[in-house]
């Protein structure tokens, strides 16, 4: 049975959770030598975003798998506590930050994408995203980069 | 399992083409081991990452992951995957005759 050639993920959440399992996926996907894409779309612009994407925060209100009382996760401060707690628990096994990650993927020859509807929802222009990113496009550019491969939506 | 020649001598590899045993690796065998992984021009910035890979590996046990490679072997992420576009640390390993790098990132 022959093996994954290539893939596109979309990665359409804004939270360190929702955006970091995307980037594994597409890092780890190169270095198996499969083709990957990148297609950032609604919140998940912000792993891509010059000013944003160094301030990624973890979900604590609304994410039973905390195991914390959501009136506590929605205390001022504590989604910033939790945040660092994590990125010093990724730090120690060598789990990129997501600026560096996003820098590593394009060295692999990955390609990044922004969504055009949401950055002309947001009112964004390219100017507004890290040098990585090859172009703003449609969901048909997407379908067309994505064509015969497989897609994944995170 | 599957067995190859290579340079006189009857390699075990396993399925995906890893050296069973790495102790049976000779650098003579690079060039062949290159060429089925689609490498017809080794360079010496090849030979860096498969020299490196295999210290690793006698040194540590284990081969570097791809992001361990761009770390410390003094070749960066994006020229590994010019030299190594199938996948640097998988491509580098099996060329090294070392077994594959473990990890995820």
């Amino acid at each position: 049975m022959p093996g994954i050639e290539k893939i596109s993920i979309v990665i359409s959440k804004g939270s360190l959770e929702g955006i970091y399992p995307g980037l594994i996926m597409a890092n780890g996907a190169r270095a198996e030598g499969i083709e990957a894409n990148l297609f950032f779309t609604f919140f998940g612009l912000d792993a891509i975003h010059r000013k944003r994407h160094e301030h990624i925060k973890l979900a604590t209100v609304g994410n039973p798998a905390l195991h914390m009382a959501t009136w506590l996760g929605g205390f001022p401060g504590i989604s910033s506590v939790m945040t660092h707690y994590i990125e010093s628990k990724m730090d120690g096994i060598d789990i990129p930050s997501i600026p560096e990650f996003i820098e590593m993927i394009a060295d692999t020859g990955a390609g990044l994408y922004a969504c055009k509807a949401t950055v002309d929802l947001f009112g964004m222009s390219k100017d507004d995203f890290v040098d990585q990113v090859q172009d703003i496009i449609t969901v048909g550019d997407f379908y067309e980069i994505a064509a015969g491969g497989q897609i994944i939506f995170t | 399992m599957s067995t190859i020649t290579l340079a006189g001598k009857d390699i075990a590899r396993t399925d995906d083409g890893f050296f069973e045993d790495p102790s049976q690796w000779t650098e003579d065998m690079v060039p062949d081991l290159a060429k089925a992984e689609g490498i017809e021009q080794l360079t010496d910035r090849h030979w860096v990452v498969i020299r490196f890979m295999r210290s690793e590996y006698l040194t540590k046990g284990s081969g570097p992951s791809v992001r361990a490679l761009g770390k410390s072997s003094g070749v960066p992420i994006k020229e590994l995957y010019e030299l190594f576009p199938k996948g640097p640390a998988k491509q580098a390993a099996k060329i090294a005759g070392i077994p594959k790098p473990i990890g995820c990132i």
